[in-house]
């Protein structure tokens, strides 16, 4: 079973606290102020990282859904 | 292990049972406080919910049915007055409760001014749902405001008031804002955003007294004139709420002293959050955080350790503050810097990093997030100071030098 992530980018409030967790799949548009998600289907061994950044946004704009 | 009792309802709290149900833990957990709201978040108190007044409607962390659906017991509106750990017992207002395993996220109250001031209750404060409401009532355009102290929060109540078309007056004992936590160099650089935004902000102030009258608050100076005001906050920062530990055998001094996996030293007993004075290995330091991406982090790393898991905390801390558009990100520590480095890479942005004893310590970073990250990293790798600086490039470089010893005062948060 994998996972992907869900970004809802209409609830980001541009906190950056999901690239601090995981730069592996998240980029932040410094511009925009606003997070870009990088990779939608992360590498198994990411999971805890991809966790952590959904568990880090103050904003509850990121779930990391599993998938079959 | 068949039962968990979880004392404060806090960001700690509500981690910390999640983090026991994603391990599989079956047994009963209850999770107890003061305040008889759901579970909120706090960051917003001094930001967007005290400015568009979402403070009037509730917060909540997670909605009632995830605590349902998780089988996770709220016992809100108690407060716990004392802890026997030999029975394992808490002792609330109307009862008792036994636990096998006990986490403690009280968090940290606001510190009451320490001046004369005539009727205390009239002094704002803000830490609750329920002092940013009364706040919010008091932010009138065209009210005089005056922020005693420039930390985090009282910043932020400022550039909010600010938005909501209040004048507004910061005053601080030290030379600049921030300074104990940033430096003078970062501390200066905030003054003038606050500046730029009409904040009167006066610095090396030393306030004596406030008056109180029926119209209003007169505020005394050693020197310097008197100045008058509509209304008062108070924000000289917090104090861990230990006190209701005293006589229960849980060491307490800055906070509940834990070991390095959280555990506070009585078996049974885990700490998350503000009240975690801990040693961090990763800095071997002990310390103490007060942000919001700790008291996540502690609550999760917490149940594990309650659960057997008995892993040392390893933590770089990560937090932010926003003020008015400066969106302030700091990793690490700041205090007791030998060195600083400090660029302004583009208008309005800053990044200045810290070290100590040649290794990179800390990073600001304003509208640079992207850097933030790859700080964060270094830090965590314990990077050499000369091999980051010599990276450290820009328009507007700065450095200094400290004297070793002569850093900052020691760091709170």
């Amino acid at each position: 079973m994998g996972y992907r992530m869900v970004f809802d980018r209409a609830k980001c409030q541009g906190y950056a606290n999901c690239i601090i967790e995981a730069p592996e799949i998240w980029d932040f548009d410094e511009d925009e102020d606003i997070a870009v998600l990088h990779q939608e289907h992360p590498a198994e061994e990411l999971r805890a990282k991809a966790d952590a950044s959904a568990r880090g946004c103050p904003a509850h704009a990121i779930t990391v859904e599993d998938v079959p | 292990m068949r039962s968990v009792a979880i004392v404060g309802a806090s960001l700690a709290g509500v981690h910390a049972a999640e983090g026991l149900r994603d391990r599989g833990f079956e047994g009963d957990i209850t999770l107890i406080d003061r305040e008889a709201s759901l579970p909120y978040d706090k960051p917003p108190l001094s930001k967007n919910a005290l400015l568009d007044g979402s403070v009037d409607e509730e917060l909540p962390l997670r909605p009632q049915s995830w605590y349902d659906e998780r089988g996770i017991v709220l016992r809100l509106g108690h407060e716990v007055v004392g802890l026997d750990t030999s029975a394992r017992t808490l002792h609330l207002g109307g009862g008792e409760l036994t636990y096998e395993g006990l986490v403690l996220a009280t968090g940290s109250a606001a510190r009451a001014l320490p001046v004369p001031c005539g009727e205390p209750s009239r002094i704002h404060r803000l830490r609750t749902l329920e002092d940013a409401r009364r706040l919010r009532a008091e932010l009138v355009p065209g009210r005089h405001l005056v922020v005693v102290g420039a930390g985090f929060i009282g910043l932020e109540v400022a550039a909010t008031a600010r938005r909501l078309g209040v004048d507004v007056t910061v005053v601080e004992t030290a030379a600049t804002p921030l300074n104990r936590v940033f430096g003078p160099e970062v501390g200066g650089w905030i003054r003038q955003v606050h500046e730029r935004n009409g904040v009167d902000v006066r610095c090396a102030v030393a306030l004596q007294e406030i008056s109180v009258h029926r119209d209003g608050f007169t505020l005394r100076f050693a020197e310097g004139p008197t100045l008058s005001a509509d209304v008062v906050v108070g924000g000289v920062g917090a104090a861990p709420q230990t006190g209701w530990l005293e006589g229960s055998g849980i060491a307490v001094a800055n906070g509940v002293r834990c070991a390095s996996d959280l555990s506070a030293g009585v078996p049974g007993v885990v700490a998350a959050g503000d009240i975690a004075h801990w040693h961090n290995a990763l800095f071997g330091e002990d310390m103490r955080v007060e942000h919001w991406t700790n008291a996540v982090e502690q609550g999760r790393h917490a149940a594990g350790t309650l659960l057997g898991e008995r892993e040392d905390h390893l933590s770089v801390p990560y937090f932010w503050t926003d003020q008015h558009d400066a969106k302030i990100r700091f990793v690490g520590r700041a205090d007791a810097a030998d060195d600083v480095v400090i660029e302004e890479p583009k208008p309005d942005a800053l990044v200045a990093l810290y070290g100590r004893n040649g290794v990179l310590r800390g990073a600001v970073c304003v509208r640079t997030p992207r850097r933030l990250a790859e700080y964060r990293e270094a830090i965590r790798n314990r990077t050499p100071w000369e091999e980051v600086a010599g990276q450290f490039a820009g328009a507007g470089l700065t450095a200094s030098t400290r004297e070793p010893g002569s850093g900052q005062a020691v760091q709170e948060v």
